[in-house]
């Protein structure tokens, strides 16, 4: 009963959150450049002064900013996100297009740097003071140093330019006519690259915690008391430390999820990757307001999604957690 | 002479010397960069294409346009430097004062606050910095403005838990009872004591602001009239397969200040961190 009782605040507070952001992407359409009249005029080809009054009272732009913005929240509650007229389609028809895309890159990439990040910051604290630890440590720190776009532009240097190992650009072989696995085949050699850049610098991170949070772990009392009876060291290290260390590394997967979404934009741009983050590009050099804003309110929206999946997993692992 | 504890355990950290030395050499090519600089960042100089090491004066070769690069990297540093060190400070100032307030008054605005600053934390950061800059168009000030708020959430969480424990310390009562002032309390007695975190938290924030910077201007967006490594490196993307020097040189150069500073950060954190004396780590 409890349980229930703390996810529907949660689900709440999400979506509280959600309406904040909205409220937040409103008052940025209203401080986008040009009266959103003459801009809308301008992007359906006409500026007469009749045709812009018009536009005016269509919009409703007449009325005063709070009615505005009750129907603007009106419509984001039943997913109308505008009209985008540059490519001249509902913007949230474009996003939902592009919404496998991304999830698939993302999702890759999530379940890599985790897999990745985590057995290094094991190994790493299981090692510590040796040479396999400084490696890692050297390795972890380049790659949160390193710039995701650049590292991306590296990859198709090293691997489509020079070797030729894998593509560099796009979903799947154009025009190649595959079907079924062939065609699932041909789309994983096209996500490797961008997923595997996406998730070097979230690696990274989440193997320095790893590593943090283990070697704080092995300090503790119950970690002594297994010792002393007895546990074989590599039981205690997985049953009793990673164990314990994996929950702060979750919860701030939980919370990079999110901004992974972000990250995306530059692998996306980079590998032509036909995701949300190229569609924010796209409407980034055609100065679409409508669109830019849209995909971005979905990109928070996403990211709350997966706060709030994070807090619900989190309390079904770990006991301890109040339910407050 | 003695070494004071603190230079003591910073240059124990072999990569904090390593770093601070790198971002010493950053930081006097940007302060010196219009003497040291042989072209104009932005005048076409020579053949565009140049490759580096083939003509004299020109190391690292030329751009599309003929432009020279190591020029370009050079005044790319000064911009760096500047918005990383400039929208950390705004940051830090929006941070400290939301979380110090949150922290010291607690109750109903410690909450009301913290609320804030979660749903902040919630929207993915560096869209929102896209679209700000976006939407206010590219200048230094936008980017900065644009970063700061992406940034100050962690602050204001360190610094409010920072309050929370050091407002209970018999120092703060003492003051309390002297009768000074909140602002004084505030600013005198408690701030200084919580500033280590901080500066450590800054150190590192810089260098995330330098990133988020350069992919800024990356995508087209960061200002139309300073040179940066990030927009050099976007505008090499589309000749990566003729031209790879365009676009490695000025991303190294971001890769060794970022890494430079996180070191520095490291160092900072040991050295700021007097439990660390007498241990070997």
């Amino acid at each position: 009963m409890k349980r229930l009782q703390f996810m529907l605040t949660r689900v709440l507070q999400g979506l509280v959150a959600i309406l904040l952001i909205a409220t937040v992407n409103f008052m940025l359409v209203r401080a986008a450049p040009g009266d959103p009249v003459s801009v809308l005029a301008g992007e359906a080809g006409a500026s007469d002064a009749q045709f812009v009054a018009q536009l005016r009272t269509q919009f409703g732009l007449d009325q005063p900013i709070t009615t505005q913005l009750a129907t603007y929240l009106g419509k984001v509650v039943t997913l109308d996100l505008g009209f985008s007229y540059r490519q001249q389609q509902p913007v949230l028809k474009l996003i939902v297009d592009r919404l496998p895309a991304t999830l698939l890159l993302t999702g890759s990439a999530f379940v890599l740097s985790l897999l990745f990040g985590v057995t290094l910051g094991a190994l790493s604290a299981r090692r510590a003071g040796t040479w396999v630890d400084s490696s890692i440590t050297v390795v972890a720190l380049i790659f949160y140093a390193t710039p995701l776009y650049w590292l991306a532009l590296m990859a198709v240097l090293v691997f489509t330019v020079q070797l030729a190992w894998l593509p560099g650009f796009g979903f799947s072989t154009v025009g190649s006519g595959l079907t079924g696995l062939a065609l699932a085949w041909d789309i994983a050699q096209h996500l490797l690259l961008p997923a595997l850049t996406l998730a070097l610098f979230y690696m990274a991170v989440y193997a320095r915690m790893t590593r943090a949070a283990m070697l704080d772990v092995a300090q503790m009392d119950f970690v002594k008391t297994a010792r002393a009876k007895g546990v074989k060291p590599g039981r205690i290290l997985r049953a009793h430390v990673l164990r314990n260390a994996l929950l702060p590394v979750v919860t701030l997967a939980g919370i990079q999820a999110g901004g992974m979404i972000g990250g995306a934009v530059l692998t996306e741009t980079v590998f032509a990757w036909p995701g949300i983050g190229r569609l924010m590009f796209d409407a980034l050099l055609q100065r679409d307001y409508s669109l830019l804003l849209g995909s971005f309110l979905v990109t928070a929206a996403m990211a709350v999604l997966f706060n709030l999946i994070t807090d619900l997993v989190y309390t079904l692992v770990d006991p301890r957690i109040e339910l407050t | 002479m003695t070494k004071s504890p603190f230079w003591r355990r910073f240059t124990r950290n072999k990569g904090a010397l390593a770093g601070i030395v790198v971002l010493a050499i950053v930081v006097v090519v940007a302060l010196l960069g219009p003497w040291i600089a042989t072209n104009d960042p932005w005048g076409m100089v020579q053949q565009p294409f140049l490759r580096p090491w083939t003509e004299p004066g020109f190391a690292l070769g030329t751009d599309t346009l003929g432009r020279d690069i190591l020029s370009g990297m050079i005044y790319g540093a000064r911009i760096s430097l500047l918005i990383g060190a400039v929208s950390t400070v705004v940051a830090l100032l929006i941070g400290i004062t939301l979380g110090a307030v949150a922290g010291y008054f607690g109750g109903l605005i410690d909450s009301a606050l913290m609320r804030f600053t979660e749903i902040f934390q919630a929207v993915p950061s560096f869209a929102l910095a896209i679209v700000l800059v976006a939407i206010f168009q590219p200048s230094v000030g936008s980017i900065v403005t644009a970063i700061a708020i992406v940034s100050w959430p962690p602050v204001a969480r360190l610094v409010r838990s920072e309050f929370l424990t050091l407002r209970q310390r018999d120092f703060v009562q003492a003051a309390l009872l002297a009768g000074q002032s909140t602002p004084r309390i505030i600013l005198t007695q408690i701030l200084p004591n919580a500033m280590s975190p901080i500066i450590v938290m800054a150190s590192l924030m810089v260098a995330t602001a330098i990133l988020l910077e350069s992919s800024l201007s990356f995508l087209g967006l960061g200002d139309p009239n300073q040179m940066s490594w990030g927009y050099m490196v976007g505008s090499a993307r589309t000749v990566l397969r003729q031209a790879w020097w365009m676009a490695l040189f000025p991303g190294l150069a971001i890769v060794l200040t970022v890494l430079a500073l996180n070191l520095v950060g490291e160092g900072l954190s040991d050295g700021l961190n007097t439990r660390l004396d007498g241990r070997t780590k």
